[in-house]
């Protein structure tokens, strides 16, 4: 394993490398691919946190965990809330903030406040020859020059070796609470989301579990100041009564944790719906590093339209049905290309 | 400024090109009278212009794809065009350029309310975009100062902002998919009606290329629900600190107003004779705007209210109704209006980190004392994007050289501070030569070899963005 403690370091790693590199943070989102491997978890440290400004900036082997309590201090946060793919996957390890920008690795809020290469104001990275390039900046709007940031987000280290990040960041809210509705058939359900997210009530999530153990679930997350909260509650109910009628759970600490355990589709409760999960995912892995196949294997809706490239229906039987509006779900049919149907056998009917 | 001096074998068969373009267009999609391709010769960068060799308006995807095929064959370098409001001269021609623009191709070809996306076709205006979802209770949130009339061909190629964008976000985080024409006439499409596109995000980087990388025909868009208010409140400052200070604390307070934006005494003074908005005389002003319901609205108020007394402001004020709203929006939406009719002026766009606002006007400041050149300050201070005017005499012999250098003072400092060239208005030819202040060699390199990719012969737009020396091995 090669670990640089300097980017001046892991820029002469990468030149002197003799053949392909497999890249990682900190090896959580189970995407090891050929290569000899060569993590950044020697590049640690926050570098910048301007909290006026919304800023951080750190180096790409920083612990998230390091990352959320420096913000949390400044009650700011990483708003596209990145999924924590251990508990999912089975995986050990720390997952870094290179890791998250290098995967794009976002959560439910992700369709409110944007993905996380959203966030990304500007990173540098060391190219296949071993060049140091930085682009964009730390700053929350800037056009000079391409977006080569975007670019790399997501890329899965095959563009370069990300080794510093600058990322937006906003301020944490004062309290979360749920809308919940129980019994809809997935059809009814994605209609009543995506009927949630057409109000202006700024719906922060929005999931539906046909599993839950008491029967499907399906939930609205509004976060803010209390009386805001209060109020949008209400009256997102009042809109979307056709659908039935809606509880509302005020308990922050226990809503948040809950929308956590949505998050990292990892229900807190753990057993059934966790395994079945696991090995929907697994038959959906991408098959190397480089491969095509799906982007991001979790969360692909119970009977939402996969997103990805095939964009045909996916049924999860037994999957954490974690339709939450995440960025693959859409409420229509779509249009399949040629090119979608070359590449649909990577996407497969789970009936774990 | 320099532009590339004309490819000569390229004027010497306009003749050629022309019945080309026309044959594959027809009469009404090709402009070559010299009359008449005037009307191209400059964007809102005015202070360059330059005739095209002709002009084209194609009506459709395939009809650019026909044009560029042709361009690419012959060799022909082309300039894309939106409605040619860019202030960075992003659609300046060059005499043997063809310039293409999209203005005819302004349709909406879908709007779904249950995914929330409209798709268009990119010469429609901005504005029109909101306009054909309104009434279903839905807008598209970039807002540019010159939304009535820019395309979002134009948005697309700059990654264009606004004011509500510290909500909301830029073009770049509201477009899903794109239809692209690349130089050689394939057609290709990314993204589509739905988040996060699997593979690489070469929506990322198209947006904000500044039309280099291909001409995009046609772009799906998301649309949010419209929030059920707005109100914006003034508060004016006796000094840049205050009103810096107090931008600080509200963001820090863990309000996020939809806007707020700053203008200091000459724009205020400029502003207010040109529109009577009612703004205090005062050294800074800002204008803060927040979404909601009516107590929504109130509880957000109350908190940043607090914050604004304990900088001692000179005065505040909550609009109490609608006309009251548009009239403290009125004053901020004509500052550009009202400066252009005291003066010629030049409009700068570099962003800073809000925390180094107070330090980056007075050494503004010092820099106007030093070139005796007058400025006066706009800008959205929620997210350090600056615009300074710098007034100058076009007139006077010398002044726009003057003007330029100063610019070119205010955007390095701009940088030293840890900031950027350009926020939102794109690099074009105005800050192309200052690309190395901001960039390194190595940093250039790894975005020329994008442009590389999607247009080996450099043909698109080619004079923009990259200082002439760093792209000349690459242009033809």
């Amino acid at each position: 394993m090669i670990r640089p403690g300097s980017e001046a370091e892991l820029a002469e790693a990468v030149r002197d490398a003799s053949g392909p590199l497999s890249v990682r943070g900190g090896g959580t989102r189970g995407l090891l691919p050929e290569g000899t491997p060569l993590t950044t978890s020697g590049l640690s440290g926050i570098v910048l946190h301007d909290p006026a400004a919304l800023t951080l900036v750190a180096l790409a082997g920083t612990p998230v965990e390091e990352i959320d309590a420096t913000l949390a201090r400044a009650n700011q946060r990483l708003a596209f809330e990145p999924m924590d793919h251990r508990a999912l996957l089975g995986t050990k390890g720390t997952p870094t903030i290179g890791g998250v920008v290098a995967a794009n690795v976002s959560g439910p809020r992700r369709m409110q406040v944007g993905a996380a290469r959203d966030h990304l104001l500007g990173l540098r990275f060391v190219d296949g020859e071993g060049t140091i390039v930085k682009n964009g900046g730390r700053v929350m709007k800037n056009v000079t020059g391409y977006d080569l940031a975007r670019l790399l987000a997501g890329s899965r280290g095959a563009l370069g070796v990300i080794t510093e990040v600058a990322l937006k960041v906003l301020p944490g809210t004062e309290t979360t609470a749920n809308l919940v509705i129980h019994g809809l058939d997935d059809a009814t359900a994605v209609r009543a989301m995506s009927d949630a997210l057409g109000t202006p009530f700024e719906v922060s999530g929005a999931a539906h579990d046909p599993h839950a153990p008491d029967g499907p679930r399906t939930e609205l997350r509004l976060e803010g100041f209390g009386a805001s909260v209060a109020y949008r509650c209400q009256a997102l109910a009042e809109r979307l009564k056709a659908h039935g009628s809606w509880e509302t759970e005020t308990d922050r600490d226990a809503v948040r944790a809950h929308w956590r355990g949505i998050r990292d589709a990892a229900r807190s409760t753990g057993g059934r719906a966790m395994s079945g999960a696991s090995r929907c995912v697994q038959a959906r892995r991408p098959p190397s590093w480089r491969g095509p196949g799906p982007r991001r294997p979790s969360m692909i809706g119970a009977a939402g339209w996969c997103g990805c490239a095939c964009r045909r229906e996916t049924t999860c039987a037994r999957g954490w049905a974690a339709m939450m509006a995440t960025p693959r779900w859409s409420a229509r049919p779509p249009r399949s290309t040629p090119h979608c149907r070359r590449r649909s056998p990577s996407l497969r009917r789970c009936s774990a | 400024m320099q532009m590339p001096s004309p490819d000569a074998r390229v004027m010497a068969k306009k003749a050629q090109v022309v019945a080309r373009l026309t044959e594959a267009l027809g009469d009404r999609g090709v402009i070559y009278d010299p009359a008449e391709t005037r009307a191209y010769e400059c964007d809102a960068l005015t202070a360059y212009r330059c005739p095209p060799l002709c002009v084209v308006l194609p009506a459709t995807t395939e009809e650019v794809s026909a044009a560029l095929r042709i361009c690419h064959e012959e060799n022909v370098p082309v300039v894309p065009r939106g409605s040619g409001t860019s202030l960075a001269g992003g659609a300046l021609p060059t005499a043997d350029s063809v310039i293409l623009g999209v203005s005819r191709m302004n349709r909406v070809l879908e709007t779904d309310t249950a995914d929330r996306i409209i798709r268009v076709q990119t010469g429609r205006t901005n504005l029109s975009v909101t306009g054909a979802v309104e009434e279903l209770g839905f807008f598209y949130a970039p807002d540019p100062s010159s939304q009535l009339a820019c395309a979002i061909a134009g948005n697309i190629a700059m990654n264009s902002g606004g004011a509500h964008c510290l909500k909301y976000g830029v073009t770049t985080n509201n477009l899903l998919g794109v239809t692209m024409v690349q130089m050689d006439g394939t057609v290709i499409e990314i993204g589509g009606a739905y988040m996060d596109a699997a593979g690489l995000d070469l929506l990322g980087v198209i947006c904000g290329s500044e039309g280099q990388l291909g001409v995009v025909t046609e772009a799906t868009l998301r649309i949010l629900p419209k929030p059920e208010g707005a109100l914006p409140v003034l508060m004016g400052y006796d000094s840049a600190e205050a009103a810096g200070a107090c931008v600080a604390d509200i963001i820090e307070a863990g309000v996020l107003p939809v806007a707020i934006e700053y203008m200091d005494r000459p724009c205020i003074r400029a502003c207010e004779a040109f529109a009577q908005a009612g703004y205090p005389d005062c050294e800074a002003l800002l204008i803060v705007e927040v979404e909601g319901s009516a107590d929504e609205i109130n509880h957000q108020l109350e908190t940043i209210l607090k914050i604004a007394r304990d900088h001692d402001p000179v005065e505040i004020r909550a609009a109490q109704d609608a006309d009251e709203a548009a009239r403290i929006w009125l004053g901020r939406k004509s500052a550009f209006g009202a400066m252009g009719q005291i003066n010629d002026y030049m409009c700068l766009d570099g962003t800073i980190p809000v925390s180094a606002l107070p330090e980056v006007l007075k050494r503004i400041g010092e820099l106007s004392d030093q070139y005796g050149l007058g400025v006066a300050n706009v800008f959205h201070a929620g997210d350090g994007n600056m615009h300074p005017l710098i007034l100058f005499d076009a007139n006077k012999e010398g002044d726009l050289e003057k003007c330029e250098e100063m610019g070119a003072d205010i955007l390095r400092l701009c940088v030293e501070v840890g900031g950027c060239l350009t926020g939102e208005h794109g690099v074009g030819v105005e800050k192309r030569d200052l690309m190395t202040v901001q960039f390194e060699p190595q940093d250039l390199e790894a975005q020329m070899k994008v442009k590389d990719v999607f247009d080996p012969k450099w043909l698109l737009n080619p004079a923009k963005v990259f200082p002439l020396a760093v792209s000349e091995g690459r242009r033809a």
